[in-house]
């Protein structure tokens, strides 16, 4: 089926295939060439919690290959007025082709595919998985790295919430990388999630210390400590701030190390990092683009081309 | 039938042998038995046995528990025997299997989880990750669930 919940969807192989086919449509992603794959298709944009860049990407994507989007913003649709969310996917199952659903409550993604015909694709369930934004960040650290092989990778920040390194990490283990988690001992990741992870084989480390790694990473992932998610605000106030990455402390880093972050950014990574040839965040959003075309392909069973011509 | 009898002969029913010792009041509640309306019921508990130290046994009269309701048993005794008792004598012997899925059976004890809404229709949904050790997770928001609290969810 089409539907993309986990990662646990996708094998490596289809994984590979996925990111070839992102490379492919790189010029259609930049609006060089148009190439309307998905014309006549119809992208239901179903967000039910906030989003900048994974809604627009998502409508960037399906516009770019000729496809249309319908967007529902649940502030004054009947969500608010208490549908349940298998009578909204009734409805979406009549309008679209495919829809990709972020919503606050986890397993919300699962249950929508659960619910309808048309494929699913997760686009973040409560601390749940963000699978389209992992083959993202899998884009870009192949693009940098050549390979997803074998790599040391450091995350930093809020892993107990932020769904982004849950799935990342999942991915990043089955091809071999050696993982190191640097959070607040509150902000933990969740240890069915670490568990998960060592039984895959995944060399892991937790530590609440940034700095030693450094300098042997490949990949520095860096996450924003969610307020939003925090049941009040003395939690907050206690961990808010505690990593700052800086350009002072890249001195030592391997050249062809990367710094990336999901966004938004607050002051766990600074602007001075921006000018450095590490950066790889604002190429990262916009990886989402050609990333998120090849998924929508995929799941709508559309062959991408080899070669895009421009 | 070596062993000496606690409880007198059952002339119709279920006897529930080898359930954990002090676990057959969590098997009634499992079993939706424990509303002092249903059949007469025996219990026992932690009375030796040779396979497992102690265990608990059940006998309940007159009535053949099905196979949905063995399925809900192997979540608190997993290694528990099940004779279906007919004119005094054992007439089949029923074996309790936890399958892949719990379909209805329990529900996700995760405050965050999609199936927390009560107006939500689809089934509960809960994968058995392992059997021994019991590992269970919610199909929808993939949280383990506590087996010690689990009796609390049951559907
Ligand atoms: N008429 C009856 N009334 C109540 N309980 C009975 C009756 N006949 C058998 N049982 C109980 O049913 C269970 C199975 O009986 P069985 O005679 O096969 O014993 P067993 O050989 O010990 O079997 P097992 O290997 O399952 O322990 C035992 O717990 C036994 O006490
Ligand atoms: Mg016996
Ligand atoms: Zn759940």
């Amino acid at each position: 089926m089409g539907d993309l919940i986990t990662m646990d969807d996708l094998t490596n192989e289809e994984i590979l295939e996925v990111l070839d086919n992102a490379r492919s449509l790189l010029p259609v992603a930049k609006g060089e060439v148009y190439l309307p794959l998905l014309q006549g298709k119809v992208l239901g944009n179903l967000f039910f919690e906030n989003s900048t860049r994974t809604r627009m990407s998502f409508e960037t994507a399906m516009k770019r290959l000729g496809g249309e989007v319908l967007n529902l913003s649940s502030i004054g649709s009947s969500v608010a007025k208490g549908e349940t969310l298998y009578d909204t996917m009734q409805m979406v199952d009549g309008y679209a082709d495919i829809a990709v659903i972020r919503h606050p409550n986890q397993g919300a993604a699962q249950y929508s595919a659960d619910a309808v015909e048309i494929p699913i694709l997760n686009g973040g369930d409560g601390a749940g998985n963000h699978p389209t934004q992992t083959m993202l960040d899998l884009f870009t650290i192949r693009e940098a790295h050549g390979s997803l092989e074998g790599l040391n990778v450091m995350m930093v920040g809020d892993l107990r919430y932020g769904r982004t390194t849950h799935s990342l990490s999942h991915a990043l283990v089955r091809f071999g990388a050696k993982i190191t988690l640097v959070s607040p001992e509150s902000l933990r990741m969740p240890d069915e999630i670490v568990s998960d992870l060592k039984s895959h084989g995944g060399d892991v480390k937790e530590t609440d210390e940034m700095s030693s790694s450094i300098d042997s990473a490949d990949v520095i992932y860096m996450t924003r400590i969610q307020k939003e998610r925090f049941p009040d605000e003395d939690e907050y106030v206690k961990v808010a701030g505690v990593y700052k990455l800086t350009e002072d402390d890249l001195s030592g880093a391997k050249a062809g190390m990367i710094v990336m972050h999901p966004l938004p950014r607050v002051n766990e990574l600074h602007a001075s990092v921006d000018t450095t040839k590490h950066a790889r965040y604002f190429q990262q959003a916009f990886n989402g683009v050609p990333t998120r075309m090849a998924l929508l392909c995929r799941s709508l069973g559309v062959e991408i081309p080899k070669k895009v011509n421009k | 039938m070596s062993e000496m009898r606690r409880v007198t002969a059952i002339c119709n029913g279920t006897a529930i042998d080898h359930i954990p010792s002090g676990h057959a009041l969590q098997v009634l509640k499992m079993l939706r038995l424990d509303t002092g309306r249903s059949n007469p019921i025996s219990m026992v508990m932690n009375v030796p046995s040779g396979k497992m130290g102690r265990k608990d046994v059940l006998k309940i009269e007159d009535r053949e528990l099905n196979q949905e309701e063995l399925d809900r048993l192997a979540l608190i005794a997993p290694k528990a025997s099940v004779a279906i008792i007919r004119n005094y004598h054992v007439a089949e012997k029923r074996n309790i299997e936890l399958g892949s899925e719990l379909i209805n059976i329990v529900r996700c004890s995760f405050s965050n989880c999609i199936t927390q809404n009560s107006r939500e229709p689809l089934p509960h949904k809960i994968k058995i990750i392992s059997a021994d050790p019991l590992v269970l997770r919610c199909s929808y928001c993939g949280k383990n669930q506590d087996i010690d609290q689990i009796v609390d969810f049951i559907i």
